[in-house]
């Protein structure tokens, strides 16, 4: 595949290496900010074959990890209300909520469909005029275009049976949230490449100067996360904290203007609980007063869902690379991916259930 | 929240007043949303992120990025700095 | 139910329709009472579409067969349900499947399958045309198989209940005397072959599924592999292991033989074949190959001595023609799944969770 299979050479992707190698006087801890970036690490060994060089620590940059809890309750509760098609990414079906997933409520009966884009719901939602579709917008500033759009498109094509349950989140507050907490280890980000492909650069600049750390846009492929790295790690060696663009391929420094349109069109900020984190200020997305006949939060009444995180899942210093996953004293024992008690236990992107699979194996096992 | 692959753009057309094309992935098609990258047309290289086209590709930059790396892989190893030649 | 199968071609013959069923274009609840409508069905919808692979069916409560046991052979029994939706997909359908996988299973212990039941749960509504088209698909990949169909028995099931149509198929076959097939046998040192391209059943599956609907060439590999593994023990009677990696893909396979064995298993990725358009619909989808379902594939433990005659005994048949050495079998990390990754870093490699679902992250 074009512009895909070429980013993953492996003889360049050993130069990358030994770049790294090169031009490191000392270990350094790197954080990841997106669920797609930890995937491709750990799916190409790449925090392995850097081991003792780079830590790269896992971020909250999984929307599945860091949706609410009652979130996913009231998620559960419109889900399972008759003659509703209550439609979402394949990601969120196992996130667990107060009492099941959405599995649990498709196997009661709910009408409970996994969607590629929002648009399918969309679909669906014209193809059933007397059945109320309601479609889960979870994700960062990548998705949260694609969801604007789908709304936009159902007020103007009269879907008034079409409504949205909204759990946007944004990055900056996040990288912010890490840097500013005491415990914080990470001396450098890999920003999200396709949220910047969005929303551009320029809002990581105050970040970087404000905790005086350099920022590199990154991609997904081996290449693009090595050389994010490298990029990263040489700023370190020279004590810049500067923001880089290093997917300059799919990032224009800008951003997608049109994209950033429609944001502004349907949504507004909003503060948002980040589960295992707690409140962040101006963290999310919400829709405008416009948009409100669409709102699910609005159309179906949940009733009043105020839960509590089980106080023993330790997931928020997790997500904040204050913790390693093997650290905590629930994991692999009541926490496991086959009964997660967080959602970083649940997503393969998160960190514990990376860590999960890597605990299984000791590394002097494994023939170099 | 950034599963986003490149394809190519065989083909576009209006769907209901909405830019919609067929986004080939090699061997793979997919109908995808065009509105967020108006100034893409057909053989163009989009990022394609739940249904919908986020940023077309610079190829441009894509070819100076693996020229890059396979000067690093060139080279005997010593430390590569080129931020002065970086295109951000 | 929605008619998806007008859209793919269907490549059997013989849809002249059997003696017009009692005014009756669709299943109704009478149809699994066990009285005229019932009988009808078997004899004019049944019996004639599954042809001569029906040849020694009989209506007895049991059917006996006549078995020339040699000596020490053993008698293989599996079963499977299959619930595939859409009915009919590329490369196959729900038919097809639920012969070869029984089929497939017995053949996976080294077995000459003999004969299937095939026991039905209908949806009331269900179009009796699309019923023939899945019953002359069981006929024509029983003849193809080998297999008798021998016995069965229908059920219908209120209008709502139901995907259209379920199908159990049990399978008997005869394992003969010497092959010891199971995933116990594997040993440290033991090569780790797959009979081919991976990932094509699962992929072609849901590229016709609501909601996910793509373009591509691609079709289901469903196949029978009980002709590839008697010439595989012809190569070499002492193969250890045999797996068709069906739901979970060559992940869920892998990981149950290490773990049965509690032995490790290391494969390289690079050497596993994935089609270009299996790696295209996986990259968008956010899957992993590994763990896309498959239903013509075979994956083979075999002594490392008698590697390259096996593979060469694969490589003659259609079914195999791309047959490859992907790993072995080692003492490290028993019970755990290992792949070296192209950039030489590795990974453990797991069972899916549940189902395959399509990511965003």
């Amino acid at each position: 595949m074009k512009y895909l299979d070429e980013f993953g050479d492996p003889d360049l992707a050993r130069a990358l290496f030994d770049q790294i190698d090169a031009v490191s006087t000392r270990p350094w801890a790197v954080m990841e900010v997106c669920g797609g970036q930890t995937h491709s690490i750990i799916r190409n060994g790449i925090d392995q074959l850097l081991a003792g060089k780079v830590e790269l620590i896992h971020g909250p940059g999984c929307p599945v990890c860091v949706t609410p809890l009652e979130m996913i309750d009231r998620a559960l509760v419109i889900a399972a209300m008759p003659g509703v098609i209550f439609c979402s990414f394949g990601d969120m079906l196992r996130v667990p909520g107060s009492h099941g997933d959405l599995f649990t409520v498709r196997a009661r009966g709910g009408d409970v469909r996994v969607v590629y884009s929002p648009l399918d719901a969309v679909a669906i939602a014209a193809d059933h005029p007397n059945r109320e579709v309601v479609f889960f917008a979870v994700g960062f500033e990548t998705t949260a275009p694609a969801n604007a759009m789908a709304v936009n498109l159902a007020h103007r094509r009269g879907l008034r049976n079409f409504s949205m349950l909204v759990s946007h989140v944004l990055v900056p507050p996040a990288i912010d949230a890490v840097m500013s907490s005491p415990n914080s280890r990470v001396q450098g980000f890999l920003a999200a490449g396709h949220v910047c492909s969005v929303m551009g650069t320029a809002q990581y600049r105050p970040l970087a100067e404000r905790h005086h750390v350099p920022i590199v846009v990154t991609g997904f492929e081996p290449l693009d996360v090595l050389d994010g790295i490298r990029r990263c790690v040489l700023q370190l060696e020279a004590g810049t904290a500067e923001v880089e663009n290093a997917y300059a391929r799919a990032v224009p420094e800008v951003g997608n203007r049109p994209a950033q349109e429609m944001l502004l069109e349907v949504f507004e900020v909003c503060d948002r609980q980040w589960r295992g984190i707690g409140m962040l200020p101006a963290s999310g997305l919400r829709l405008t007063a416009e948009f409100a006949d669409h709102d699910a939060e609005l159309r179906f009444d949940v009733g009043e869902v105020r839960v509590a995180e089980p106080s023993r899942c330790r997931a928020g210093e997790v997500l904040q690379g204050q913790l390693t996953p093997d650290a905590c004293e629930c994991f692999g024992k009541d926490c496991t991916p086959r009964t997660p008690m967080g959602a970083p236990m649940v997503s393969s992107e998160g960190a514990c259930a990376a860590y999960f699979q890597y605990r299984r194996l000791d590394p002097s096992a494994v023939r170099s | 929240m950034c599963l986003g692959i490149p394809g190519r753009v065989k083909a576009t057309r209006d769907e209901q007043g909405t830019r919609m094309a067929t986004v080939d992935f090699g061997g793979v098609t997919k109908e995808i949303c065009l509105e967020f990258t108006p100034e893409v047309t057909i053989d163009d290289y989009v990022i394609v992120h739940a249904g919908f086209a986020i940023s077309k590709v610079d190829e441009g930059a894509a070819l100076e990025s693996l020229r890059l790396f396979a000067a690093m892989a060139a080279f005997a190893p010593g430390p590569v700095d080129d931020r002065d030649e970086a295109e951000g | 139910m929605t008619d998806r199968h007008a859209e793919v071609e269907v490549a059997v013959d013989g849809w002249t329709c059997p003696l017009p069923l009692r005014h009756h274009d669709r299943i109704v609840l009478g149809h699994g009472g066990g009285g005229v409508l019932s009988a009808e069905l078997v004899e004019h919808l049944f019996l004639p579409s599954f042809g001569p692979a029906a040849r020694t069916a009989t209506a007895t409560d049991a059917h006996v067969l006549d078995l020339d046991l040699a000596t020490g052979a053993r008698l293989a029994f599996s079963t499977d349900t299959y619930v595939v939706r859409p009915l009919f997909f590329p490369g196959g359908n729900i038919g097809e499947l639920a012969v070869y996988g029984t089929v497939n299973d017995l053949a996976m212990r080294g077995a000459v399958p003999l004969a299937l039941s095939t026991g039905f749960v209908l949806e009331e509504g269900l179009e009796i045309d699309v019923l023939g088209r899945v019953a002359t698909a069981m006929g024509h990949a029983a003849t193809r198989a080998g297999v008798q169909l021998v016995t069965g028995d229908t059920k219908v099931v209120e209008h709502g209940h139901g995907d259209g149509v379920f199908i159990n198929t049990a399978g008997i076959g005869l394992v003969p005397d010497g092959v010891d097939i199971r995933p116990d046998r594997a040993c440290a040192g033991d090569v780790v072959i797959v009979s081919g391209p991976i990932g094509l059943h699962g992929i072609a599956v849901m590229s016709v599924r609501e909601g996910l609907e793509f373009g591509t060439e691609l079709r289901s590999d469903t196949a029978p592999l009980g002709e590839l593994v008697q010439a595989m023990l012809v190569a070499c009677a002492d193969v250890h292991v045999l797996r068709d990696p069906t739901r979970g893909g060559l992940a869920a396979s892998l990981c149950e033989i290490a773990e049965t064995a509690q032995l490790g298993i290391e494969f390289d990725e690079h050497s596993v074949p994935v089609p270009d358009a299996v790696r295209a619909a996986c990259g968008f989808l956010g899957l992993d190959a590994i763990h896309v379902a498959n239903e013509g594939k075979l994956v083979a433990i075999v002594p490392a001595s008698s590697a390259e005659e096996v593979l060469a005994a694969m490589r003659q048949m259609d079914v195999a023609s791309e047959a490859t050495i992907i790993g072995r079998v080692t003492d490290a990390h028993p019970g755990v799944v290992v792949a070296r990754t192209r950039l030489g870093g590795t990974r453990v490699v797991d069972r899916p969770l549940g189902e395959q679902l399509p990511r965003i992250c």
